[in-house]
This record gives structure tokens, C-alpha cells and sequence, in this order.
């Protein structure tokens, strides 16, 4: 099933932002962009002159193990130095990750998750231990692979994220998409990239 | 909040400063590498180790661009990348480095060179636990080993720290009063890789602040031909080792003043100490590095709980503020020393073992903890500096002795 999301959503995830803070936790796996969303993310915290923490939990990373990272998004300056433990956001990059890693560990009353996935949330994920959360899906990997024609599903996750949560605007978020992207890549690959982001800010599931 | 035009800077006033600033997204590495940018040193030999390696990809990524003028010697070793930088400078010119954890044991012999022959070098450490077992992550193992090789320690608490730490660095290292290494760190991938907002100083500023480096004597000023180590007898070796003594007590002082004029511009103090909620503070726990800024959200919630806990976080650990440190902790019920490293057969941690004897000495006796945390990488939360607090109070209620070292985090 899939429908826009409504007002009442929205106010459902207000509790993302604690005291001016939001927590983001990322899983995904090497290769698919995980900490750059997270860096991007950070960078249109910059751009809306707010405060901001990107990090990567660094292990011995090679293309397809598991990665995690936090972002950290304020309106004051961050003192915190340690992994986000109880997130007001999970993002899934990769849902194969669902049958070994908790992703919902200690993730926060009120807090918003987001799975790449074509199924609906209640298919995939648990409702009845996420029945104080928002739950979404968008399928991230059809998306890129339709655009991008590579399984790098990072940029089409920002645009569900951030359609689900604003927790930063969504022109910021695509300026700085195309700011980064255009310093390393051919205009075709910078524009594919905007329209997966568009493409999944408008096809989230609820 | 209303964006701000879609540029990758945004300028920004800073409240007490009197320079702008610009606001960037950068981890401590590119934050060191940014300050290296605008310092443009004369050379930098380096030998790339994680997590320090983020300075030296981008660093020679601005050479490679020809954004600095910068001799950039991609050595074989970090041996030899310290031992460049000594015959650089001694020739006459201002030289860097960067490393980490094995590398910086490896330019071990180096640095006693380096700091016996008074020459203002400037390295950029990334803190990473030692082998073995192997293990990539921070820990400050690896620079308070180094801690008697005669460099003055800086450490940073984060990126923007790592910036300003970077920068003060040249200026304390070449005061004319001072003439040591200055090695600044930062704790590997808590810091180094964390991308925070750091505010950049204006190219033009930087200029002004690190100024031109006018060495006493060069070994290429061929007008005044000077010998660099020679081999000296025991008539004179003892007052050479007194005189890097002196110097770097000495530097107190310059840190302090260089500090000052720092915060003149930019608005932020860097003083060799700095203190967090510790005016009426009761118990007060003594930090190093990235844990600092946690150790404050844990303090704001036991303050808020009714704990009047505060903060005395060690910005420069060598030398070592002893005298303001014991002014500040004088008078306190209890202090615990948070070290980030190990110290096998030590009574205590580094950081412990010089609170302890800076205070004995100014003859300030209170109950003073030791907890051991972060080894190999090993993150601290909030909770645990909330729980070292609670142990301590406890301890002082039932009067029960501090003299075990406890270790935080612990599986």
C-alpha cells in the first residue's frame, strides 16, 4: 500500500528532535554510501547554520560488510563524543541486514525508521515493538538501480528520510547533493542522482 | 530556521571574536590539513598511518593542487619522516608532520633529537592505541610514552580544537622563548573522523597570526656558521638537558599569552586548562581529549540531580600546569583523574600519577580517584562518568579509600 504521508505523521515524529537534537543512526553495508549520507546530512545542517556531528563506526570495513553511523544534528554546539545509543532515527540501507543486526536497538519513543524496502512496514518490520514509532519504506535499491544503474541506494534514502522527517529541508539536502557529487562525478551521474532523491521522496510507504 | 544561501561556507560572526569566521564541515584530520593550508609550511615529510592519514592525504592532495607552496617529501618511514622535518628545520626553514601509534614509536629516537636540538617542528598526532594487540582505534597510549621526550603536548577535544591547536602550535613551538617541538593530538577516529562544524579563520588572519619563521640559527645561513649535535661531554650535557627544562617551563607562559591573542580573534579561549561548572563544584573529575565534552553532558545531568559536579579538562599536558591546577582543585571534597591510558607496574595512569604529585607538592591533600577508560578505542558514555562520580561519592560518605584504580566500560 502506498500513500503520501499525512499531517498527523508528521506530528507523530515530532519527538525526532529532543531539545533541538536529532540522532541518526545508519545501517547499511560497505559500498552502498552509507557514511557519505551521513556526511551529507551534516553538510545541509551546515548549510541551515545549525550545529552537527558525522561519524562512522570504523571496524576492518570492505564492500558488503555491515556499517554503522551517526549523525548528529543540533541547534547548539555538540558535546557528545560517543555512538548515538538511543536514536531518534534509523535508517536501513540494506534490509538483509534485518535478520542479524537489531537495528532498532534503543531507538527512542516516538523515533522514525526508514528501510529500504519494496514491501510495506508492517510486512517487514515488528509492529508490535514499534508500535510508539513511524515506520516507512521506499524502495531505495529500485530506485537506484533504475537511475543510477548501481545498487548505491544513499541518495533516494535521504529523499525518503527527509520526507518523512524534515530534519533538514529538502532543497538544502539537494543543493548539497549536488555540491558533493559534482566535485567527483559527470553532470549525467549528479542528475541521476536528484531524481532518485526526488523518486523516493515521493513513494514512501507508511 | 531559515536557510542560509546555498553555498559550502556560511560566514558568521563570532559573539567575542574579532575576525569572521567561516563556518566549514570538517573531521579533525581536514581540519589539521586546513590549518596546515593556511600555515604553508616550508616542508612536511610524512609516512602515511591511520587514523593520522587522513592529514596526509589531503595535505598532499592541496600540494599536488598547488594550493601550498609546501616541499612535500613522501618518505619511506616515519623514522625518516621526523628525521626530514629535524634537518629542515635546522637548515632553516618551518617543517611538520603527522602520525600515529606505531609511527610515532618509530620516530622515538627522533624525537629526543629533535627536542634536544631546540628545533620548533610541529607534529600532528592522531591518537591510536599501540601493538599488540593490533587495533587501529584512539587511545593515548602512544603520546604519553612520549611524554618526557621534551615536546610540549597539546590535546584536542575535537575538530575545531584540533584547528586551533594546529595553528597556536607554530607560534609556541617558534617563540623565541620557548624553541621546542609541539606535538597537538587529537583521539583517532573519535576526532579525527567525526565531521563537525569548524569555524576557519580567514587565510589573510592566519598569515598574520603564524607570521614568518625567522630561525635563531640555520645551518644554511652560511653568514654565521653553526654546528647542530655535536657529541657533548658530561661537562655540559647536563645544563644543555636544564636548558630544555627551563624552556619548557617557560612555555606555560607563551601557551597561555599565544592563547590570549588567539581568543582575541577568533573568541575562543585556549588556555592550558579549562574548567567547566567548577566554581562551586564539589566533585571534580580531571580530563584529556574527546571524552571532555561528554564528561560535561554527564555533569550537567548530575548537576541537575543535585551532584555538584564540575570540570578540569588538560589542554596542554606538557608542560604541565601545575600551579593552576592545584589552585582550581584546592579546596574540592573529592577528584577523579580520567586517564586514556596504561601505565603496567605504574602506582597509577600518567595523568593520575602528575595530578597527584603536582598536588603533594602544593601541598593540596584531598581524596584523589583513579579510573582508566577508552583502551583500544573503547567508547564512554555519559553514563559511565555519571556512575565514576556516584562511586566516588559513595566512597567519600563511608570513607572508604580511593587508592584502586577503576576501569570504565569494562565487559
Amino acid at each position: 500500500m502506498m500513500r503520501q504521508h499525512t499531517v498527523n505523521d508528521i506530528k507523530k515524529c515530532s519527538m525526532v528532535e529532543q531539545n533541538g537534537l536529532a540522532e541518526i543512526r545508519w545501517h547499511g553495508r560497505g559500498g552502498q554510501g552509507v557514511v557519505t549520507a551521513g556526511e551529507i546530512m551534516a553538510e545541509a545542517a551546515l548549510d541551515e547554520g545549525r550545529y552537527f556531528q558525522a561519524f562512522p563506526e570504523f571496524g576492518a570495513e570492505r564492500t558488503g560488510a555491515p556499517v554503522r553511523a551517526y549523525t548528529r544534528i543540533s541547534d547548539e554546539p555538540i558535546d557528545l563524543h560517543c555512538p548515538v545509543s538511543e536514536p531518534s532515527v534509523v535508517v536501513v540501507l540494506d534490509p538483509t541486514l534485518l535478520p542479524s543486526i537489531d537495528v532498532y536497538h534503543g531507538l527512542s519513543n516516538g523515533g522514525v525508521v526508514i528501510i529500504n524496502s519494496p514491501k510495506s512496514p508492517s510486512e517487514i518490520a515488528p509492529q508490535q515493538r514499534l508500535k510508539n514509532h513511524l515506520v516507512a519504506t521506499v524502495d531505495a535499491t529500485s530506485i537506484a538501480m533504475n537511475t543510477l544503474k548501481r545498487n548505491i541506494p544513499n541518495t533516494a534514502m535521504l529523499g525518503g528520510l527527509l520526507s518523512v522527517t524534515p530534519i533538514v529541508g529538502k532543497d538544502t539536502c539537494l543543493n548539497v547533493i549536488v555540491r558533493r557529487l559534482s566535485m567527483r562525478f559527470p553532470q549525467h551521474i549528479v542528475e541521476a542522482n536528484k531524481t532518485a532523491f526526488e523518486q523516493a521522496f515521493s513513494s514512501v510507504q507508511l | 530556521m531559515k536557510p542560509l544561501p546555498s553555498d559550502s561556507t556560511i560566514e558568521m560572526k563570532d559573539a567575542i571574536g574579532t575576525v569572521k569566521s567561516t563556518a566549514k564541515s570538517l573531521s579533525g584530520g581536514f581540519a589539521v590539513a586546513e590549518a596546515m593550508r593556511q600555515t604553508n609550511p616550508d616542508v612536511v615529510a610524512c609516512y602515511p598511518i591511520t587514523p593520522s592519514t587522513l592529514v596526509v592525504e589531503k595535505f598532499s592532495e592541496l600540494v599536488a593542487n598547488g594550493e601550498v607552496d609546501t616541499e612535500f617529501v613522501a618518505v619511506e618511514s616515519e623514522h625518516s619522516a621526523l628525521s626530514a622535518c629535524l634537518a629542515a628545520t635546522a637548515a632553516g626553514v618551518r617543517s611538520q608532520t603527522a602520525s600515529s601509534s606505531q609511527g610515532l614509536a618509530y620516530m622515538w629516537e627522533v624525537l629526543y633529537a629533535v627536542s634536544g636540538l631546540r628545533l620548533p617542528v610541529v607534529l600532528h598526532c592522531a591518537n591510536r592505541a599501540l601493538s599488540a594487540p593490533i587495533n587501529i582505534h584512539g587511545d593515548h597510549t602512544d603520546t604519553m610514552g612520549a611524554r618526557d621526550s621534551g615536546w610540549i603536548q597539546l590535546y584536542a577535544e575535537n575538530p575545531q580544537e584540533a584547528y586551533d591547536n594546529a595553528l597556536a602550535a607554530v607560534r609556541i613551538a617558534e617563540h623565541p622563548d620557548v624553541l621546542l617541538p609541539v606535538l597537538g593530538s587529537q583521539d583517532g577516529y573519535t576526532v579525527t573522523h567525526s565531521v563537525e562544524r569548524v569555524d576557519v579563520l580567514p587565510d589573510k588572519e592566519v598569515k598574520k597570526f603564524v607570521g614568518q619563521y625567522t630561525p635563531k640559527s640555520a645551518l644554511l645561513d652560511i653568514e654565521n656558521p653553526v654546528t647542530f649535535g655535536p657529541l657533548v661531554s658530561p661537562k655540559h650535557a647536563f645544563e644543555l638537558k636544564l636548558q630544555g627544562i627551563e624552556a619548557m617551563s617557560r612555555a606555560e607562559d607563551v601557551i597561555d599569552s599565544i592563547g590570549e591573542e588567539f581568543a582575541f580573534l577568533t573568541g575562543r579561549p585556549l588556555d592550558s586548562v579549562e574548567l567547566y561548572r567548577m566554581e562551586d563544584a564539589e566533585l571534580v573529575m580531571v580530563v584529556i581529549g574527546s571524552v571532555a565534552g561528554t564528561a560535561r553532558v554527564a555533569i550537567d545531568r548530575l548537576r541537575s540531580d543535585g551532584t555538584k559536579a564540575g570540570l578540569l579538562k588538560i589542554r596542554s599536558y606538557r608542560p604541565f600546569p601545575s600551579t593552576r591546577i592545584c589552585e582550581v582543585l584546592g579546596g574540592k571534597k573529592a577528584v577523579a583523574v580520567l586517564d586514556r591510558a596504561l601505565s603496567p607496574g605504574a602506582p597509577y595512569s600518567p595523568l593520575y600519577t602528575d595530578i597527584c604529585a603536582a598536588l603533594y607538592s602544593h601541598g593540596v591533600i584531598l581524596p584523589l580517584a583513579s579510573f582508566v577508560h577508552g583502551i583500544g578505542g573503547r567508547d564512554t558514555y555519559p553514563k559511565q562518568i555519571i556512575e565514576a562520580f556516584q562511586r566516588i561519592e559513595e566512597k567519600l560518605k563511608v570513607g572508604e579509600s580511593m587508592n584502586q584504580t577503576e576501569y570504565l566500560g569494562i565487559t
